[in-house]
């Protein structure tokens, strides 16, 4: 697409005409005004009355937009959920608009990475200049890449023994030269950008599998050793540019601490809600938001959106980072509608059903959504996965299941469930805080509180309404901490179980209705960032986690093909999920 | 001409008072300032999708309401909408009534709730009223060879 704006680069001048928009409101009647103010700005105008159908535009037209002005509260998909989907798959910089103009909210917005945040009524002077956000952007985007690239070379010249794929060492002019480019950000800005006005980068557009080459080389090279030279030599991408790995890169640590960041601050807070991925039919637009949650389920039913403790990030790693691009694509949630609550102490097995696991709305979809919603929804996609020794535990849903350690009937934490948690993925990062979540009434499609209680988990019933949304649960507090330090912190495995069976159920439940709400299940999910879910596990049988149908049930984006597992996936229904989910 | 000339001071007073009154704000005088040559019924048409739209809202909030349990966050959800896109055209007494059951909405306040709906439509139609009538004060200047007096 061509460039929307035009400079001229001999005064560097800017003219914003021609700015391509697209504006995202399920308000026709806004959507209407708007597009006939920002015609009036000159820019050009592309309207959308559905996040889903917005995101598949961006990826249709990789390179076509310049930004995105978009509503916060929307029917299919949680405002902020399409923000952070947009931001890193496609890099461009987003407008929240509102008629809701309180600070949480205006918070949330800035938290999840949008440039402004305008109330409605909107007027037209504010519209005008939102082409200040697209510039703004490129030219961090260009001082960012040079300085992440100075950063890269010095780090080369440190690592000399590593820099086998690097070639050269630095010399002392090198190293110089480093340091002034450095410093060009303090300095001469116009100079180094080049012209960003006219400089129109292409745009990567970081679909799930790239993304999930990106995270295994992340993890492969080790979180803190990792450079974007040595990235790239790992995914062995032909077209992808040091440079884009490098933005990316700085995105992904901005993420996984801002995840981290979010698990802390999260506790046990329960209001966590399920995203608007209410009960949609699986039609493939599961908001894989949390590439965390894709981690997770992929060790049972990659479903859950447990923050995992570090120990689950642990286990994720490999596979949670590739799916933290996953998770980006938040699409609403086929049928977000259950609420599985799951007993964590309880042993998974036991309690759920296998009504329950068909009753589980793609956790990932709604974990996704939830985990968006929540109030910590990036910390599932950018798991960090730091060298750990769980590294290999993902395993394939199988896999997983059998890994899951049954703590038994309801008893806390085990500590000997550490190896197994990480199998879990998410699950096991279960946190020391469990986070209860209430099953929210099937006619209920919004959200579920969840409240994180530090003691032992307690089952709620259902009001028995086949579908009940699954709350989105709170990632494990974890989880959500892991993504900077893997390591365990006293979780419990029963809460894992409970998590697994409940990933499992979410994995089965994926267009089946929980049946067992009137069972009095809970679940304390640990705190991180899982979404809350309320898992009807009634009467888990573990055995069902060996059950390759669970696997197969699972949407192929919860799986999230980077886990490698070698479980068979259903081609048709993972099919739905993946064009919707991934970029082509 | 005297005709256009009484139709459009009547249109200039009718649109004072629908202001003062608090009927309308400065939203809908934005709108207005929107419409040009290339998009003539400007106006008309985003009303006109207003009014669709709330329309299809309040069948929404009486279903929510009329459930033997009333789902509030749905209901919240719906009123959120509501004043959203009164807040589009001006409809400034339909929004502070969405404000008010939002918060009924919050306190789950059935009885309350359902008040605010009442109150809701009441403001809807009569705001939808004022707006018809100004609009075929338009359309009469117009076919009198008038023009529409900008404010």
């Amino acid at each position: 697409m061509e460039n929307g704006f035009t400079s001229s680069p001999r005064n560097d001048t800017f003219n914003p005409a021609g700015l391509r928009v697209l504006v995202v409101d399920d308000d026709p009647t806004w959507l209407k005004i708007l597009e006939k103010m920002l015609k009036k700005c000159s820019y050009e105008v592309t309207t959308c009355g559905l996040a889903r159908d917005a995101l598949s535009l961006l990826r249709e037209r990789k390179d076509g937009y310049d930004i995105v002005i978009s509503d916060v509260n929307m029917p299919d998909m949680d405002g902020f959920k399409l923000l952070e989907h947009v931001g890193l798959e496609m890099d461009l910089p987003v407008i929240m608009m509102s008629v809701d103009g309180e600070t949480s909210r205006v918070m949330k917005g800035v938290q999840h990475g949008a440039c402004d945040y305008l109330l409605k009524p909107i007027r037209m002077k504010e519209l005008r200049n939102i082409w200040q956000h697209v510039l703004r952007k490129r030219i961090h985007e260009i001082r960012d890449i040079e300085c992440l690239e100075g950063f890269e070379t010095i780090q080369m010249s440190r690592n000399i023994s590593d820099q086998s794929d690097d070639g050269h060492l630095l010399t002392g002019e090198d190293l110089t030269s480093i340091k002034k480019r450095k410093d060009f950000e303090n300095k001469d800005d116009d100079k180094d950008y080049g012209d960003p006005l006219s400089t129109k980068k292409a745009r990567v557009v970081w679909s799930v599998d790239l993304h999930q080459k990106f995270v295994k080389a992340v993890n492969q090279i080790g979180f803190d050793k990792v450079g974007p030279k040595k990235i790239l030599d790992l995914m062995n991408v032909p077209w992808l540019t040091r440079e884009n790995v490098a933005s990316h890169l700085q995105k992904y640590r901005l993420y996984l601490s801002r995840l981290q960041k979010e698990n802390e601050f999260k506790t046990s807070v329960g209001g966590v809600k399920h995203t608007d991925s209410a009960p949609k039919d699986s039609n493939g637009s599961f908001g894989i938001q949390n590439p965390i949650s894709m981690q997770q389920t992929d060790i049972s039913n990659g479903s859950y959106e447990f923050s995992c403790s570090n120990s689950l990030i642990q286990n994720v790693s490999p596979k949670s980072v590739e799916g933290d691009l996953q998770g980006i694509v938040s699409v609403p949630v086929t049928e977000p509608k259950r609420a599985l609550s799951v007993d964590v102490p309880d042993p998974l097995k036991a309690r759920s059903s296998q009504r329950d696991f068909d009753c589980f709305v793609p956790p990932e979809a709604d974990i996704s959504f939830t985990a968006f919603d929540s109030t910590i929804p990036t910390q599932f996609s950018w798991c960090k996965v730091p060298e750990s020794p769980f590294k290999h535990e993902c395993k394939p849903l199988q896999d997983g299941f059998s890994q899951l350690p049954l703590p038994g009937p309801q008893h806390p934490i085990q500590n000997d469930h550490k190896q197994s948690v990480p199998s879990v993925s998410s699950k096991s990062s279960v946190a020391d805080r469990d986070i209860e979540i209430k099953p929210l009434d099937a006619t209920c499609r919004s959200h579920h509180s969840n409240h994180a209680s530090p003691t032992g988990t307690m089952i709620d019933s259902f009001s028995g309404q086949a579908e009940v949304p699954i709350a989105s649960h709170q990632a494990f507090e974890p989880i959500s901490t892991t993504a900077s330090s893997m390591k365990n912190q006293g979780f419990n495995p029963s809460s894992i179980s409970n998590l697994d069976s409940a990933q499992r159920n979410i994995n089965r439940g994926i267009g089946s209705s929980l049946a067992t709400l009137d069972e009095d299940l809970k679940l304390y999910l640990l705190q991180g960032d899982c979404l809350a879910m309320n898992l009807g596990l009634q009467d888990i049988d573990f055995s069902l986690y060996d059950d390759p149908l669970l696997i197969n049930e699972v949407p192929f984006h919860l799986y999230d093909s980077r886990f490698d597992y070698e479980h068979p996936c259903d081609p048709a229904e993972y099919s739905v999920v993946d064009q919707s989910l991934f970029i082509a | 001409m005297d005709n256009v000339i009484q139709l459009q001071k009547k249109l200039v007073d009718y649109k004072t008072s629908l202001f003062n009154e608090g009927i309308l704000d400065d939203q809908f005088t934005q709108l207005q300032q929107l419409q040009d040559e290339s998009n003539p019924d400007f106006v008309v048409e985003v009303v006109s999708l207003f009014f669709k739209d709330s329309e299809r809202l309040f069948d929404e909030l009486a279903k929510t309401l009329d459930q033997q349990n009333v789902d509030f966050n749905r209901l919240d959800a719906h009123v959120h909408q509501l004043k959203g896109s009164s807040s589009s055209i001006g409809a400034q007494r339909v929004q502070k009534v969405c404000i008010l059951f939002r918060n009924y909405c919050e306190v789950r306040n059935i009885e309350e709730c359902l008040k605010c709906l009442q109150q809701l439509k009441r403001e809807y139609y009569f705001v939808k009223n004022k707006l018809e009538t100004l609009f075929k004060l338009e359309k009469q200047i117009m076919e009198a060879g008038g023009t529409i007096p900008v404010q």
